[in-house]
């Protein structure tokens, strides 16, 4: 793991720690709050649990590459999840997907250059009567169309231009 | 008694716009005249969303698809009791068939209590089950109560609650965990999500007589990180308990303490089999142990633990409340009592749909849920998610139960259905739950891990036109293969999709392997596009849409595509106004 990107500053993990390092089985709970504090894992975050909990890097790395909430690079301000359940799929989530793709110009686990959006695509979200959905930020927007998920990003792009 | 509002605030509702709605009629309301409140989800997501009002009487007008700009006219007709100037929003007859067909145990609360309100729920009887457990029953007596109710587990497997829960209470020692899981994977089920945004104390509740009967010193809920909203309600209503002695030291004076916290998952379906959560709990990767032994005697750090899912939990106050033969006398001889549906798909009134055992797929789909969209063919049921199968239409008549449905080589599951129109290709279905199958694998065992990539691989070349005569076959074989050797439900029931298919689809199959044709027009690969040149009026249109240039022509006549340019995105016939545009 090498550290190409600015260094975080990792004491803003030190709370957390604090609190959670001497429990036994919060390795997970760890994993989210750094997720929550920096967007994502920083490899120097890892070795900065590892030395905390005793836990070796190799073992941070398998728990947290085991499950798909965790991502190791930055992501955008806006963090698109696509839901690609049964439901969405049976009612054209993939037309959404290429939707999104072609008006940002960006693929699944990908980030626009300007660093507003992020796309992933999810298993379910549990929205299902709604399908096609997608949620952007906890927000979930539903009955998708091409055109109306394209609206969507326009108007957050709008919005953060304005801001 | 003022008129009481109240808006639908499950993430179904959020979704449609109901915060808006909730902000607007505060606006509108005169102070005093009127109150206004929350609840969670009453499962008809067809109509979100709703706002609900009780009038003096305690009549119920329920409003649906309000927006906005609605809140006016329902503001002033709950202040004066009119309700003429909002006739056109009120829910329609035909769709309340939809709730009023049902038979709610599981989700009795659900729409109806605010869900951030201890009090609400104590005014809908909740608590008095637990009360009455505590002071009134032993925890063997608990047990006997659930044993002769029938209630098996609605997670998926459909294994007796009484035994899982008499194992746990007789195991040795005296650190003993009780577990919930509600990490819902399935795509296409959302039953847990309502219960917890719509009603968190009864699952509360429930667990707290579960912990009890098996003497448990802890209980924790694993929730999906993908369900932010009944994270935050569940924790408030934990919150609330434990403040007002429902739950941690000393419940309701009686000496019994449990308390309960809630861990969130992290996002891996593998975690819905019982062993993978307890890794997951453990603060490990979610990798399924080997059974036994059983958690009963030996789960959350090697100590006997009891884990149902949420529904089960659900029903466990009612069956307490009024007793274990109130529950068994509803439906079939093998499977008691009620199950939730998630109807979702191509059906006109999708949602949650709670009905006895012994009902069929027909009356669920044909008559709670309205039949299909448009007016299309009904083509298949899948049901019971990534582990469980495609029905197709002569076997509608299925009456649902356990028995019942295993038999067609599906399985009842979690309670997901969704519903396939004339559209859906089963080929192209039974690939996408390969591809989740593998993407979920956890890669324990080998015939999971490597077995459903091989069988994703051979269903990619047959939508894309490549299959080769003997795929069928060779599908049938690894499935079984696949079924045999995995270690785990997940690799065990991934085949099920492809056998079923292949059982009820299989001239599917063969139009793909050997005309090379996709029956439901769904598979890009197979499909030719042209222009009907009797149609046709020339504008040009699709030819400036074409992202290939495939399309050429002179205006005002005729186009033409070139097939060998032609790369089947479709959208020469998504932009043409006039139909000319066919697909093969």
């Amino acid at each position: 793991m090498t550290n190409t990107e600015a260094a975080v500053d990792l004491t803003l993990l030190d709370e957390t720690l604090a609190e959670y390092a001497g429990v036994k089985g919060s390795l997970i709970s760890i994993l989210q709050k750094t997720q929550e504090i920096y967007g994502y894992i920083p490899p120097d975050a890892v070795y900065y649990i590892s030395e905390r909990t005793g836990d070796s890097p190799a073992k941070i790395m398998g728990v947290a590459t085991f499950y798909s909430q965790f991502r190791f690079q930055a992501v955008g301000k806006y963090l698109i999840m696509l839901c690609k359940g049964t439901a969405c799929y049976v009612n054209g989530a993939e037309t959404i997907l290429d939707a999104i793709s072609d008006e940002l110009g960006i693929g699944n686990n990908e980030t626009t250059p300007d660093g507003l959006f992020s796309l992933s695509v999810v298993s379910c979200l549990g929205c299902c009567s709604l399908a096609p959905v997608m949620m952007i930020n906890d927000k979930t927007y539903g009955s998708l169309t091409t055109d109306k998920a394209r609206q969507i990003l326009r108007d957050l792009r709008k919005e953060a231009e304005n801001a | 008694m003022k008129a009481r509002i109240v808006v639908g605030e499950g993430s179904c509702g959020l979704a449609a716009g109901a915060a808006a709605v909730y902000d607007a009629l505060k606006t509108a309301l005169n102070p005093g005249k009127a109150s206004l409140g929350i609840t969670g989800c009453v499962g008809a997501c067809f109509l979100e969303p709703i706002v609900d009002i009780y009038d003096e009487k305690g009549g119920l007008h329920r409003c649906v698809h309000v927006g906005a700009e609605n809140a006016e006219a329902i503001a002033r007709a709950a202040e004066t009791g009119d309700y003429a100037a909002i006739a056109d929003i009120l829910i329609r007859p035909e769709d309340e068939k939809f709730l009023t067909r049902q038979t709610r145990i599981a989700l009795r609360h659900c729409g109806i209590v605010d869900p951030e309100s201890l009090e609400d729920y104590v005014a809908a009887g909740g608590y008095s089950a637990l009360k009455k457990a505590l002071t009134e029953m032993t925890p063997e007596s608990v047990i006997e109560e659930i044993k002769v109710s029938g209630l098996a587990g609605r997670g998926g497997a459909g294994f007796p609650t009484w035994f899982k829960w008499d194992a746990a209470r007789k195991s040795a020692g005296e650190e003993k965990y009780l577990i919930c899981n509600a990490d819902e994977g399935d795509p296409g089920a959302f039953m847990d999500r309502a219960v917890i945004e719509s009603d968190p104390h009864n699952l509360i509740e429930g667990m707290m007589i579960g912990a009890y009967a098996i003497g448990a010193i802890e209980a924790i809920v694993y929730v999906r990180a993908e369900y932010p909203l009944a994270i935050v309600r569940l924790r408030e209503a934990i919150r609330q308990a434990r403040e007002k002695g429902y739950v941690g030291k000393n419940i309701l004076g009686t000496g019994f303490s449990c308390d309960i916290r809630i861990k969130a998952g992290a996002g891996a379906f593998v975690c819905g089999e019982e062993t993978a959560l307890i890794e997951s709990l453990e603060g490990n990767r979610g990798m399924p142990r080997l059974k036994p032994p059983f958690p009963a005697a030996e789960g959350y750090w090697h100590k006997p633990s009891n884990i149902n899912n949420v529904e089960t939990f659900a029903n466990v106050s009612w069956i307490i409340e009024n007793g274990g033969p109130a529950f068994a006398a509803m439906g079939t001889e093998n499977s008691k009592g009620t199950k939730v549906f998630a109807v979702t798909g191509k059906v006109k009134r999708g949602g949650l749909v709670e009905i006895p055992m012994g009902m069929t797929l027909r009356d669920v789909i044909f008559d709670i849920a309205g039949g299909i969209r448009e007016d299309k063919k009904f083509k298949a049921v899948q049901l019971g998610g990534p582990s469980g199968g495609c029905i197709p239409e002569k076997l509608l008549d299925t009456v649902i139960d356990y028995k019942s449905l295993t038999a067609t080589g599906a399985i009842m599951g979690s309670g997901g259905m969704v519903v396939m129109d004339e559209t859906t290709c089963m080929v192209g279905v039974a690939k996408f739950f390969l591809e989740f199958t593998t993407r979920e694998s956890c890669g324990k065992c080998v015939h999971c891990r490597l077995g459903t990539k091989r069988l994703g691989e051979i269903l990619t070349r047959i939508v894309e036109g490549k299959g080769r005569e003997g795929d069928v076959e060779l599908l049938e074989e690894l499935c079984t293969t696949v079924k045999d050797g995995a270690l785990c439900g997940l690799g065990q029931s991934a085949p099920n999709p492809v056998l079923t298919t292949i059982r009820y689809f299989r001239e599917e199959y063969d139009a793909h392997i050997r005309d090379k044709k996709c029956p439901a027009k769904s598979c890009s690969a197979l499909l030719t596009y042209s222009i009907d040149k009797e149609k046709c009026i020339g504008c040009s249109s699709c030819a400036r849409k074409c992202p290939a240039k495939a399309i050429s022509g002179e205006v005002k006549h005729p186009f033409e595509i070139d097939s060998k340019l032609c790369i089947r995105c479709g959208a020469c016939k998504n932009t043409c106004r006039f139909g000319a545009v066919t697909v093969e």
